[in-house]
């Protein structure tokens, strides 16, 4: 198709327009991330002062934030998508009385609001003790993983080779067998994808470990951007450090594997 | 069950049958943790909301009363009313401008696209926590926003916009544009690269020009997509809590006040956790609702 260079410059400076209004937040916060901590900093000179970091990881306690933010998405990512994988491999491959009433139990899952649950989990999980605990924390987000895991599971299992699967049943491979040998090592894509999806909203999700943890024993390094804003307001490029560190490993994630972000995002595109 | 891959059935040859116990031993352990810790909480939600409770002491049956609550409580009202506005800012104006930006995309050779396509979807991964501090940063009254009005010469626009009661809404809303237009636009760029370009030619002999192009094959191509986009961004719209914790608190005054803020503030704050769970089920009723509509309007041939 022929394109007239006039419109055709004209498409390229609405892309660069866009990709600047998009970059330029970001590159605000970085800047200021960098940027003198306050008037004395700024008077003895150097536009560049990389020492925000330590001294944001330091004050902010952003060590310890990210700690536990690493913990919690390390035990969600495996249990919700060990079960996600089990589950998935039952609705997608098996027949069985009431598989679609719980197809649709899960893509309930899927929808309903954390807000709808998450004050009376609160209560019922302050009698068991499970409050202010990691568990407290990463079960709730396991949860609603496994509603979201077993819908995308489901569906690659759907897709996924049934002549595959006969020929390993008549070799006389048992269900779990042709589940870890056969579809999960050639289903790593997918699987791939929904690990990094359950990572991302994992590490940047608010209000369960908000909620679930009052007392702050459990916090994430989002809440500990939060409290640090609201304790440390004189410098703002401590706290343009905090934000770039808390982002930077899903953004890192992102860089080096967008093609699967952005697949799973919009083929997932069902909870958010 | 002698032989199970003969069951009567249409999709008996796509699916091979298999006893039902195996089935559920594979289903258990994400039903269990699943069951446990959303579906009984939402139905604990709904029961709580029945009831006047301060989270401490004895609780009292009063029917339906917090929901009656929604309807008189004015600052309840008023929350229900700003997660409207902020609907159109989360999804209305993404689609709008996803629209032309990829429809001027997708028909274009332009190289980069890639690069493009990761750069506007970059806002969707970061924390919107992260978002918010960066935002607060730039709406602040000395920030970059109000220096660039005075450099261009609008001081008369600066103002401090999370501190201002008709500002600070849509300065909140603005953020939420910024972090969905990258979805939507990416979506629609997917469903519209579907579309062959023979129609694109075929077009062009016939004479229409770019705008009749877009009504008359574009458009009715990505309906699917654009339902997806239009569930997706009404329900963060709805869902935002983050955002307004961060930037403004429900400030000034009660002038961001969102439901799920009213939520939390209400339950752990306020220790009225009848009403708070009240707005929940009232918050997923919508939630629902919507997705029901959008839905049935996306499917319409």
């Amino acid at each position: 198709m022929k394109v007239s260079p006039i419109e055709r410059g004209a498409n390229y400076l609405v892309l660069v327009g866009f990709a600047l209004v998009v970059l330029g937040p970001i590159g605000v916060i970085v800047t200021m991330a960098f940027g003198p901590k306050d008037a004395s900093a700024a008077r003895e000179g150097g536009a560049f002062h990389p020492e925000n970091f330590p001294e944001a990881w330091e004050i902010g306690r952003f060590g310890q934030y990210m700690l536990t933010s690493v913990v919690v998405a390390t035990i969600v990512v495996v249990v919700s998508v060990l079960a996600s994988i089990l589950a998935g491999y039952a609705l997608g491959t098996m027949r069985f009385r009431g598989a679609t009433l719980v197809f649709y139990i899960f893509l309930l899952g899927i929808m309903v609001p954390t807000e709808a649950f998450i004050v009376p989990l609160y209560f019922d999980l302050r009698v068991l003790g499970l409050t202010n605990t990691v568990w407290g924390v990463a079960l709730p987000q396991i949860a609603m993983s496994i509603a979201f895991g077993t819908y995308w599971m489901r569906t690659y299992f759907r897709t996924s080779s049934l002549a595959l699967i006969e020929a390993a049943r008549l070799d006389g491979a048992s269900s779990m067998r042709i589940l870890w040998q056969v579809l999960v090592p050639i289903g790593r894509p997918a699987i791939l994808t929904l690990v990094l999806l359950v990572f991302m909203w994992t590490w940047n999700e608010f209000l369960i470990p908000l909620v679930m943890s009052p007392n702050g024993a459990v916090r994430t390094a989002p809440l500990g951007l939060a409290f640090f804003q609201g304790q440390y307001t004189q410098g703002t490029a401590l706290l343009a450090a905090g934000a770039v560190m808390v982002a930077l490993p899903v953004v890192l994630l992102y860089v080096f594997l967008q093609r699967h972000f952005i697949k799973g995002m919009i083929e997932g595109a069902v909870r958010e | 069950m002698s032989d199970g891959t003969t069951t009567v059935g249409r999709s008996a040859t796509r699916r091979p049958a298999r006893s039902g116990w195996v089935a559920w031993a594979y289903l258990a352990p994400a039903l269990l943790i699943y069951g446990a810790f959303l579906l009984f909480p939402l139905g604990r939600a709904a029961q709580y909301s029945l009831f006047e409770w301060d989270g401490l002491g004895e609780s009292t049956f009063v029917g339906l009363d917090n929901y009656v609550e929604i309807l008189y409580d004015e600052r309840l009202r008023e929350a229900f009313w700003h997660a409207l506005v902020l609907v159109f800012f989360y999804a209305v104006l993404p689609l709008a401008i996803g629209l032309v930006l990829a429809a001027l995309l997708t028909r274009s050779q332009v190289r980069g696209l890639g690069f493009f396509r990761s750069v506007i979807f970059l806002p969707q991964v970061i924390a919107m926590v992260v978002v918010a501090v960066t935002w607060r940063q730039i709406y602040a009254p000395d920030g970059p926003l109000n220096g660039f009005l005075r450099l261009i010469g609008l001081d008369s626009l600066t103002r401090p916009w999370l501190g201002d009661y008709t500002f600070t809404l849509p300065a909140v809303g603005l953020i939420g544009t910024w972090v969905c237009t990258g979805l939507v636009t990416v979506l629609l760029m997917a469903g519209m690269s579907r579309v062959p370009r023979e129609l694109y030619e075929a077009a062009r002999l016939d004479g229409s020009g770019p705008v009749r192009e877009f009504f008359a094959i574009t458009l009715p191509t990505v309906r699917g997509e654009i339902t997806v986009a239009l569930t997706l961004t009404i329900v963060a719209a709805l869902k935002t809590f983050d955002l307004v914790y961060v930037t403004t608190s429900g400030g000034p005054g009660t002038s961001t006040t969102v439901p799920s803020y009213e939520i939390y503030r209400r339950a752990f704050q306020l220790g009225d956790v009848g009403v708070a769970t009240a707005v929940g089920i009232v918050l997923t009723i919508i939630v629902f609702a919507i997705n029901g509509v959008v839905n049935m309007i996306g499917d319409r041939k």
